[in-house]
């Protein structure tokens, strides 16, 4: 019994996520940076302007991954986000070129949400596999937005058939002193101080105000799920359908509301896109719903944890664009040692998985000391093997919400 | 044995209720942009020149292969959306090894198969073993998988290509080794793929490996009910890399009819994103191998049809996708609506036979 408890003990005694933590973990990563930085002599893996493109590429996958936590904070499993974002892409598009970007903005939230509750009608009304129904609604989206674009985007200017015409961005602007001062000593490459001041001036520099909108909705989103009855409701829903029905909560609106949300969410990360590249083009999503998925499922369901997943995607999504070659060359000597290090932490507890990772560690810093940089093909994986990885290291620490995927019959609790 | 012949009937209405829901809401799409309705539904149920319906044969039996795999772990819950990676990463290979013409004439093509089947195999592996080992989702993984393929047939088919060349691919599989068909309909300039036959065998081994035999058995017991089946002793963690082994193994044979029937090598215009299209086909013929060769012609028929639409009616052929995604979202929800319909209907005949029981007991007394 008391062994119980024991157990119980060293599992509640977690390092919660309090500010402190926080800014410690963001010092350290830096800190493992700046070395990189100064061993390889790869200045793209800490540079103002590889942040700045990382908190970018990281935004669409952010506002997917909200999605998918709205969505599966309600239990409803949503593979569907990457058709929801295609909508919104196009939604983005077609009210952005003519209309402006924040019309934009207001049609992919609303193509998304539209998306959104026809996989609610088909999940939650008729009960249907949620995956069949995503999948489903993935190759609805795509022909629907093929169909749509060249309808609406054939013979415009600069537009076509998988184009539209351009769509003006939002404005940006530079937080007055901070962003200046921060570029500067970013310039002067001091160790550590140089690389923290070019994180500083990335955050600052050039800021979208779509960029702040999406974030607000991630403290918006945080607030309602955790603070508020309704968010209590959601994800009682989303836990234990039959337990919050038999206390009186109306759990087919609640999964319906939380999947509509959530197709506005992926909808939003479109408009992000479109933003981005000024046009709405035809395969512009490129998987990235399916990597905002992943991302919700590396923070463990949390708003600050997807967040977080979002970053390392978006990061080293950045790299590969910012002297992709050299950079991700870099970046495989981190990941040698970080794997050494969990491997390590493995070795007490399960020394086959430990000498896996240790072997892996091995093989990585053999391939950097063999290559100069890496193959421009190769660096268009970075993003998809971080996730693979990631997931394959930290899987097994998470809990999703227990109820995640299941078909829920309305008068089942009895 | 009244029972029985009701289900089947209703789950042969399902189908068919699903694709004229299908049609209703195109139709409205059409309408609403403005489209001719009428016109897009004459061209696409036109009669197919026999020239079409060999392509419609061809096409479907590539889709019939990419199903196949995809049922394979459906058919345990496992959701193998990597199908894609698999054949295309397969389909390399295979090029890129029968082009080297190791082996003579049909050797030749029986050993490139074999070599698609291991590559698709191993790739799909993958996914099973992360999801053993650390509890990786098989969804996300397959998708990674899927993208990481790409990159690595991007790379290795420039690292094989003839240098010089602006159509990039792999050196072409000899003559001896290019399969020439079969004239299967008079009056068709062109022929249908020899390797219909895989597909063929493929279904086959697909029935025959999950209704006669005891891994089968297994199988679609840990498909319904996963306690049930560890509590009859049956291995979960080997199943799933098993399952991800075969499927992957069977969408390495998809790009097989292509390769050796068609383009004699891989380049950049090979046929992709079958492993989706697969995905939408085991969904509608319901993962049951004849119920499967039905909606690969359907989709192969609507695919093949839907070309002329340009021309003829002035509409853009991807309206198709849309049909083809409700009629798969449309068929899901069908099933489950008359799965229940059944469930209800048993409950109420059982109820009634047991007041109907209770009756004639108490009479007596």
């Amino acid at each position: 019994m008391t062994e119980l408890l024991d157990k119980a003990a060293t599992t509640v005694r977690k390092v919660r996520p309090t500010w402190p933590v926080v800014l410690l973990a963001i010092a350290g990563v830096v800190l493992l940076l700046a070395v990189l930085r100064e061993i390889t002599g790869a200045d793209d893996v800490a540079s103002a302007g590889t942040v700045r493109a990382a908190i970018r590429a990281a935004m669409p996958i952010a506002l997917a991954g909200l999605g998918g936590l709205w969505a599966e904070r309600s239990g409803v499993v949503n593979i569907g986000l990457e058709g929801m974002m295609i909508m919104g892409t196009f939604g983005a598009g077609f009210a952005g070129y003519q209309w402006g970007m924040w019309a934009g903005v207001a049609f992919a939230l609303m193509f998304g949400a539209i998306a959104g509750a026809i996989h609610a009608v088909a999940t939650v009304g008729f009960g249907v596999d949620h995956i069949v129904s995503g999948v489903a609604i993935n190759v609805i989206a795509l022909g629907a937005a093929q169909y749509l674009a060249g309808l609406a985007f054939t013979g415009k200017p600069g537009g076509g058939p998988t184009q539209s015409p351009p769509v003006e961005p939002l404005p940006t602007f530079d937080v007055p002193g901070i962003s200046d001062a921060a570029t500067t000593i970013a310039g002067k490459h001091w160790f550590f101080v140089s690389d923290l001041a070019a994180l500083v001036g990335g955050v600052t520099t050039r800021v979208s105000l779509l960029t702040l909108f999406g974030l607000a909705l991630f403290v918006v989103t945080w607030f309602v799920l955790w603070r508020t009855t309704f968010g209590l409701r959601v994800r009682s829903v989303g836990e234990s359908p039959a337990a919050a029905e038999s206390l009186g909560v109306n759990v087919y609106l609640y999964k319906y509301v939380a999947v509509i949300v959530s197709g506005a969410m992926a909808g939003l990360a479109g408009a992000f896109l479109v933003e981005d590249a000024t046009v709405y083009r035809e395969g512009q999503t490129g998987g990235r719903g399916y990597i905002g998925l992943a991302a919700m499922i590396f923070g463990n369901w949390r708003p600050g944890g997807l967040l977080a997943g979002s970053g390392l995607f978006g990061y080293t999504d950045a790299l590969r664009l910012r002297s992709g070659g050299e950079s991700v060359h870099a970046l495989l000597l981190l990941l040698a040692v970080l794997l050494l290090v969990f491997g390590l932490a493995l070795v007490r507890k399960n020394r086959r998985q430990a000498l896996v990772s240790a072997g892996i560690a091995v093989l990585l810093v053999v391939l950097f000391l063999v290559t100069d940089e890496i193959a421009g093909d190769f660096t268009g994986m970075t993003p998809y093997l971080t996730t693979l990885l990631v997931l394959a290291l930290f899987s097994q620490r998470l809990r999703m919400p227990a109820a995640d995927g299941e078909v829920y019959r309305k008068g089942s609790a009895g | 044995m009244r029972l029985d012949l009701r289900k089947a009937g209703l789950t042969l209405v399902a189908p068919l209720l699903a694709i004229v829901f299908a049609m209703i809401v195109t139709s409205l799409v059409l309408a609403v942009a403005g489209d001719p309705v009428g016109t897009t539904w004459s061209t696409i149920f036109s009669r197919p020149k026999p020239r079409n319906l060999v392509n419609i044969i061809n096409a479907g039996t590539v889709l019939y292969l990419s199903a196949l795999a995809v049922a394979v772990g459906f058919r345990m819950n496992l959701f193998n959306i990597g199908v894609d990676g698999q054949y295309r990463l397969a389909a390399f290979v295979a090029a890129y090894v029968a082009g080297e013409a190791w082996f003579p004439g049909k050797l030749n093509v029986v050993f490139s198969i074999l070599v698609a089947i291991v590559v698709g195999a191993v790739w799909a592996g993958i996914a099973g073993l992360l999801k053993v080992t650390r509890g990786v989702s098989e969804v996300i993984a397959t998708i990674m998988l899927n993208a990481i393929a790409t990159a690595l047939v991007a790379y290795f088919l420039r690292q094989v290509a003839q240098k010089g060349s602006n159509n990039i691919h792999t050196d072409d599989i000899p003559l001896s080794s290019q399969l020439g068909g079969f004239k299967l309909i008079p009056d068709a300039p062109n022929t249908v793929y020899t390797l219909t036959i895989l597909a063929v065998l493929a279904g086959f081994f697909y029935w025959l490996l999950l209704n006669r035999t005891v891994f089968g058995f297994d199988l679609r017991a840990t498909g319904q009910s996963e306690t049930a089946a560890v509590a009859s002793g049956v291995s979960v963690k080997k199943m799933v890399v098993i399952s991800m082994l075969i499927s992957g193994g069977m969408a390495g044979l998809i790009g097989m009819p292509l390769l050796f029937g068609d383009s004699h090598n891989y380049g950049l215009t090979f046929q992709t994103g079958l492993g989706f299209t697969g995905i939408a086909v085991a969904l509608l013929g319901r993962n049951n191998p004849i119920g499967i060769a039905f909606a690969a012609l359907l989709f192969a028929f609507l695919n093949e049809q839907s070309n002329a639409l340009q021309l003829k009616a002035g509409v853009s052929n991807d309206i198709v996708n849309i049909i083809q995604g409700v009629i798969v979202l449309s068929v899901v929800i069908a099933y489950e609506v008359v799965r229940r319909y059944n469930n209800a209907a048993e409950q109420r005949r059982v109820a009634a036979q047991l007041a109907q029981a209770r009756k004639t007991e108490e009479v007596p007394a």
